[in-house]
């Protein structure tokens, strides 16, 4: 016991010396104690194995705490979590039924996501391609930039923008779809309907303008990895700009593109602010997408929260869950897609 | 070498390159159809509406265009000028959009914005009258992003130096690069959610600053690592072969060598980090709250009594429900101040976050 105290000031004396030889350069092998690297080694990489394990750890924790607040939830609910359109967690009198339910949820999250691909994605890959082939290449940085500060913009001031501006401006659009595509259902804007553009179609635009940088980013960061030569011949075999775009390009970039919607559309679904305050919050299930109405997954926990009392919250905490596997299972698929084309390529 | 340029050789070169329409041709007929498109519009509605004159003037200019291009030059140099096209419109049609936030933005914010709006708060203030402001909420979201950015930061260097410098090839290093990758796709409602449920809920805390900073926090992990992770990359092997080489221990020689190389990049990636998180509104609605008054407390996380912060998103969301949809009333403008605030912090954090990668990009 009595030998045992000196010999942690021996190494720390030690290890001292060590960096002191290290780095002047002068210092003989006798200088470095082996004990000494071996115990600030094993401690830093403890610690960046358990930073990396935190990762694992709140992906973990997120999915066990929001399984276990909303059982109970689940459990109290009259009505069929899945089928049920109405939101009515909380009774109005002790005692009542409980109901809510996710489909209207579901169904207008996926059309105001599926809106915004729509538009989105051919966009982006113009984009894409305009910064990577098409721009003067002096201006194809600034340029990409300039579409990236779109990602800058804060999404409840995409909120407020689309309400306050973009909705009043798409009268026009709106009337001249329905004149010439209301046959399909979709567009068909019923005399009925309430006017105000406060529609998952207005959200889907809104969405799409929203989701742009992201998938053209990535996207163009595929474009630029074409090998020269492929481009090169297909040039001096004398195709057109576009043919090249075609032969040697998209080919190569179609995995890419396809994971970066694949990332766009998880962006889609879980956008909240936005969406929250374009829609009106209308609980059932309309397919004339732009009529007003609509309330998606997030929009829905960021509208309800205030005045969610117990088995609301737990409700609310139940469709976030389903919210999270969605894009759990979205995103995945993409990041797989990227990491196969990777492999390939 | 001058007989292959020489004008009596030109017939042939045009002979064999074919007909091209003249280099003015593109400029001309975008006029023309600028033309047409304003008389398309007069004729239609009777009256000049922007929108469809200038939607018009696009699609008659690309259809004269391709045909011109078709009759004189080709199917495939017509189908070219097309795509062409195509690809100028989707780039226009992604930079109209910002243009028109950030100028009606500017436009209804900035003469909301005085010394008294940044320099007061809300307490005492009747929402539907006017004055009031912001400072509460701008010191709310600094103090939530950097409290935020203290959690993230560390965990993800030291993440990003376990999947370079360690064990990227492990299975569990692949293992955790994944769900990097895929945390980057958590929605903020989801990471906001979660919280609520794991700190207010289950160890019955009630709403903070440092409630939001934990959620901020989650989002935030994914973008720091995946951006040291890039900077960490490109440090030279060399760098760190000379400094083994030198019997300098791994982990002395990432604390000395490969870290202060990187350094400059993995600020760059902090910053634009921290101003991606500056905007979430969704998680701070939930965890934050909203409070007029002036709370420079970010941990009164009490079990008892709620002490909210406000952050700028969270006051604009207020302000906007204030407003009940009305534009001009006042609490509607200050939204606008608000964001005007909000949207001048992140592209300032931006701007300087690039200017640090540039010269470090230019020192090295």
């Amino acid at each position: 016991m009595t030998e045992n105290p000196p010999s942690p000031g021996a190494t720390i004396g030690a290890a001292g010396s060590a960096h002191v030889g290290a780095s002047t350069l002068s210092g003989g092998p006798s200088l470095i104690s082996g004990a000494s690297v071996r115990r600030g080694d094993r401690v830093f990489r403890g610690l960046s194995v358990a930073a990396s394990a935190s990762v694992l750890a709140i992906m973990a924790a997120i999915a066990a705490f929001l399984v276990s607040e909303a059982i109970p939830a689940l459990a109290k609910n009259d009505a069929n979590f899945l089928t049920e359109t109405k939101w009515f967690p909380d009774p109005s009198t002790p005692g009542g039924p409980v109901i809510f339910g996710i489909a209207s949820l579901a169904i207008d999250t996926l059309v105001s996501s599926l809106v915004a691909m729509a538009v989105a994605v051919p966009v982006a890959i113009g984009i894409a391609l305009f910064t990577a082939y098409y721009a003067p290449r002096r201006l194809a940085r600034p340029l990409a930039y300039l579409v990236d500060l779109l990602a800058a913009v804060p999404s409840i001031v995409y909120g407020l923008w689309g309400f306050f501006f973009f909705k009043n401006h798409l009268g026009g659009l709106v009337l001249w779809l329905d004149r010439w595509f209301g046959w399909t259902g979709l567009f068909h804007y019923r005399p009925s309907a309430l006017p105000g553009n406060q529609s998952l179609f207005t959200a889907g635009l809104v969405l799409a303008i929203m989701i742009l940088p992201i998938i053209s980013a990535i996207s163009r960061e595929v474009f630029v990895q074409v090998p020269r030569q492929n481009i090169e011949a297909a040039l001096a075999l004398g195709a057109t700009r576009w043919e090249m775009v075609r032969i040697s390009v998209l080919p190569f970039g179609r995995a890419g593109v396809t994971s970066a919607s694949i990332l766009g559309l998880g962006r889609a679904l879980g956008e909240t602010l936005a969406v929250a305050l374009i829609l009106t919050q209308v609980y059932d299930i309309n397919l004339h997408i732009t009529e007003n109405g609509g309330i998606t997954f997030a929009s829905n926990i960021a509208l309800k929260i205030g005045e969610a009392e117990n088995t609301g919250t737990g409700a609310l905490i139940a469709s976030g869950l389903v919210l999270f596997v969605i894009t759990l299972a979205v995103n995945s698929v993409a990041q797989l897609l990227i990491r196969r084309s990777n492999v390939e390529a | 070498m001058a007989t292959l340029t020489s004008p009596d050789l030109t017939p042939v070169a045009a002979a064999l390159r074919g007909q091209k329409l003249p280099r003015w041709a593109p400029a001309a007929l975008a006029a023309l159809g600028v033309v047409l498109g304003i008389g398309a519009s007069y004729g239609l509605y009777g009256e000049l509406r922007t929108a469809n004159a200038v939607v018009l003037s696009a699609v008659l200019y690309s259809a004269v265009q391709t045909a011109a291009s078709f009759a004189v030059e080709g199917r495939r140099q017509a189908v070219d000028r097309l795509f062409t096209t195509f690809v100028y419109t989707a780039f226009l049609l992604a930079a109209l959009p910002l243009v028109l936030i950030l100028w009606y933005t500017i436009q209804r914010g900035y003469h909301v914005i005085s010394g008294t709006f940044l320099g007061s708060s809300m307490f005492l203030v009747n929402p539907d009258n006017a004055g009031g402001g912001i400072y509460h909420a701008i010191a709310g979201t600094l103090q939530q992003t950097l409290l935020s950015a203290l959690v993230a930061v560390p965990l993800g260097v030291l993440t990003a130096l376990y999947l370079v410098e360690y064990g990227g090839r492990t299975r569990f290093g692949r293992l955790v690069s994944f769900f990097v990758d895929v945390m980057t796709g958590v929605p903020s409602i989801v990471a906001g959610i979660f919280v609520y449920a794991a700190w207010l809920i289950a160890l019955g805390f009630q709403k903070s600053g440092l409630a939001g900073a934990l959620a901020l926090a989650i989002l935030m992990l994914p973008i720091v690592v995946r951006a040291t992770e890039e900077m960490l990359k490109l440090v030279p092997a060399d760098l760190r072969e000379a400094s083994y080489a030198l019997g300098v221990p791994k982990w002395r020689t990432i604390l000395k060598v490969v870290l202060p190389t990187a350094l400059p990049g993995i600020v760059t990636g902090v910053m634009l980090g921290v101003a991606r998180v500056m905007g979430e509104t969704a998680p701070l609605i939930l965890l934050v709250g909203t409070n007029p008054k002036i709370n420079l407390n970010p941990f009164s996380f009490s079990q008892v009594s709620a002490n909210p912060q406000t952050a700028l998103p969270t006051y604009i969301w207020d302000s906007f429900q204030q407003a009940a949809g009305n534009p001009t009333h006042p609490a509607a403008q200050r939204a606008w101040g608000a964001a005007l605030v909000l949207i001048a912090l992140i592209m300032l954090l931006n701007l300087v976050a690039r200017t640090i990668a540039r010269f470090a990009r230019a020192r090295g």
